[in-house]
């Protein structure tokens, strides 16, 4: 399977990448010699094997539902790009 | 006497004698700093909080540019975190803090450590100590040639496919990967949740193991982190390998294997079979899948990691010149393009590609699939072996620009390394010869789950019976 310059626009879209024209051709280029590359993995028979998602497998962890010191309203503001009444402005989202 | 040549244990037995104080120490590799930082380019950034000496261990310390340190400014060689001020300490910062660890300051990476050569960084390549026309490896190549070229003692750096492992190769240093969940990875810039972890970069075999006694250890805020017993890692630091069995995987003698670097590997098992240790022939028939495997895997868990840097809250905003869409996803779309480098968009848009509606199950769920057989191939070749041996990278360090066009090609020189990572095991590399270049070769060590002690034993008995740690590069 061959990736195509329309196939790498819809990717970077889902990525929210604006990717300008110019860059388009060598990103189809790399990004399908590397889809390529990976395509051996479709020789191998894997019925009857397990996904593994993580390799030392630890059950659900759970913690007392207690309140703990944590950073302070001021502290977690000091990085936001905007900050307005003790909140995080962001980008108008609906409008 | 110069101070900043020497190992952390070194450098505690002057403190301890009365030989040298720690300030000495510090201002010592400010000074070797000052001389070769502008041929080496290890550091991103110096430290802003003010240096104590007051604690147990005072080692200057260089912490990859990927671990969140309270006050510091701190980005993943990315431009979109440039000016972002962590407000809090990871979990191994607090523990390097609380051992009294004196932080120098923050090391190259490769951008969001997608890379093998330092060269993806928003700051510009770091060279190799060793030669200057070569790539110290990477990502945490920043951090090795700090050590190797003595601006620091010792330092951090994370590893998902052989990011502290193929740069300590590269520059003739020692380079650790611990078993998934033995160090915390709370205040780690995430890449591939289930692949990092963060470990030791050092001078010795001794140094890697009294800085995994500070690290290691378990941490509630990591939800991945196994609360198991921490060994006295020194402990492990035995001149001993008689008995103890080697597996050499056959597959480790691929194509692509550099003539140099088998002969170093040959050189070594030769070694440890003289020393008493019994090396047997193993298989790992589906290795050669491991680079493909990862690829996948990594990338799509990078590219949902990644999706938080959109403008919204922290780091890089950026306004559009022009509308496209609507405002909200014009700003998105404008602040990750200027915010990422070209191979941060590479690795996003190929994990969004294994993720995406209709590829799912031919790629991500198939990269899984065989994560478990390279995981079953090296629980059976452990039901027999001790360790497995093989090289840390089928190459010594390249030239830099040499594999910047081909992303694939620099992909593969992980081969040795991403195993490992898969696996969730630990991994070590350690100086084992040079090329008639005069470049370092590394060799690698791979261990039973929670089992670093084996790793640390079988490098020491190495080290103690060889020279090449001992070299330095003439800067």
């Amino acid at each position: 399977m061959s990736i195509s310059k329309k196939d790498v626009k819809y990717v970077a879209a889902l990525a929210r990448i604006d990717l300008p024209e110019e860059d388009l051709e060598g990103f189809t280029q790399t990004l399908g010699k590397i889809v390529h590359y990976v395509e051996q993995l479709q020789k191998l028979n894997l019925d009857n094997v397990k996904p593994t998602s993580h390799a030392v497998p630890v059950g659900n962890v759970f913690r007392s539902d207690a309140v703990k010191p944590s950073l302070t309203n001021s502290q977690s503001l000091a990085i936001a790009v905007e900050a307005k009444d003790g909140c995080f402005k962001v980008p108008l989202v609906i409008e | 006497m110069s101070l900043y040549p020497l190992t952390a244990h070194a450098l505690l037995d002057a403190f301890k004698s009365g030989k040298a104080s720690a300030k000495e120490a510090y201002e010592d590799v400010l000074g070797r700093i000052k001389a070769v930082e502008p041929k080496v380019k290890a550091y991103v950034r110096q430290a802003k909080t003010s240096p104590d000496f007051s604690g147990g261990l005072p080692i200057p310390i260089a912490l990859k540019d990927n671990l969140c340190t309270k006050q510091e400014e701190i980005t993943c060689a990315s431009r979109i975190l440039k000016g972002f001020i962590s407000p809090y300490d990871g979990g191994v910062i607090e523990r390097v803090k609380k051992s009294g660890g004196v932080i120098v300051g923050f090391a190259n990476q490769d951008e969001f450590a997608f890379g093998s050569s330092c060269e993806t960084s928003c700051y510009g390549p770091t060279f190799n100590p060793w030669d200057l026309q070569c790539v110290p490896g990477g990502s945490s190549g920043g951090s090795a040639a700090a050590v190797a070229a003595d601006e620091a003692v010792w330092a951090l750096g994370s590893d998902t496919g052989g990011s502290i492992r193929q740069p300590a190769s590269f520059c003739g240093i020692v380079g650790m990967k611990p078993t998934y969940g033995r160090v915390s990875r709370y205040g780690l810039i995430a890449f591939a949740s289930s692949l990092d972890q963060i470990g030791p970069l050092t001078k010795d075999v001794r140094d890697c193991a009294l800085l995994m006694n500070i690290i290691a250890g378990y941490d509630e805020r990591d939800s991945t982190s196994v609360n198991e017993p921490v060994p006295d890692y020194t402990k492990a630091l035995v001149n001993d390998v008689r008995g103890l069995k080697i597996g050499i995987p056959k597959e480790a003698f691929a194509e692509g294997l550099d003539p140099e670097v088998r002969a170093s590997l040959e050189a070594a098992l030769a070694l440890l079979k003289k020393l008493g240790a019994a090396v047997k022939e193993v298989t790992l028939p589906h290795t050669p899948y491991a680079v493909a495997t990862y690829y996948i895997v990594a990338t799509a868990e990078a590219s949902s990691n990644l999706a938080r840097f959109d403008g919204v809250r922290y780091g890089l905003r950026a306004q559009p010149v022009k509308a496209r869409k609507n405002a909200l996803v014009d700003m998105y779309e404008e602040t990750r393009s200027r915010g990422f480098g070209p191979e941060a968009k590479r690795r996003i848009m190929l994990g969004t590609y294994a993720l995406s509606s209709g590829y799912y199950d031919a790629y991500y769920l198939r990269g899984q699939k065989v994560r478990t057989l390279i995981k079953n191939d090296l629980d059976e070749v452990f039901k027999d072996c001790d360790a497995i041996i093989t090289p840390t990278s089928p190459t010594v360090a390249f030239k830099i620009g040499e594999k910047t066009s081909d992303p694939l090609s620099m992909y593969l020189s992980d081969i040795y390394t991403i195993p490992a990572n898969l696996a969730g095991i630990p991994a070590i590399s350690i100086p084992g010869g040079f090329s008639k270049s005069g470049l370092p070769i590394g060799l690698q060590l791979m261990g039973k789950a929670f089992d670093e002690e084996m790793l640390l034993r079988i490098s020491y008995t190495y080290e103690q019976n060889t020279e090449w740690h001992t070299r330095k590069p003439k800067l």
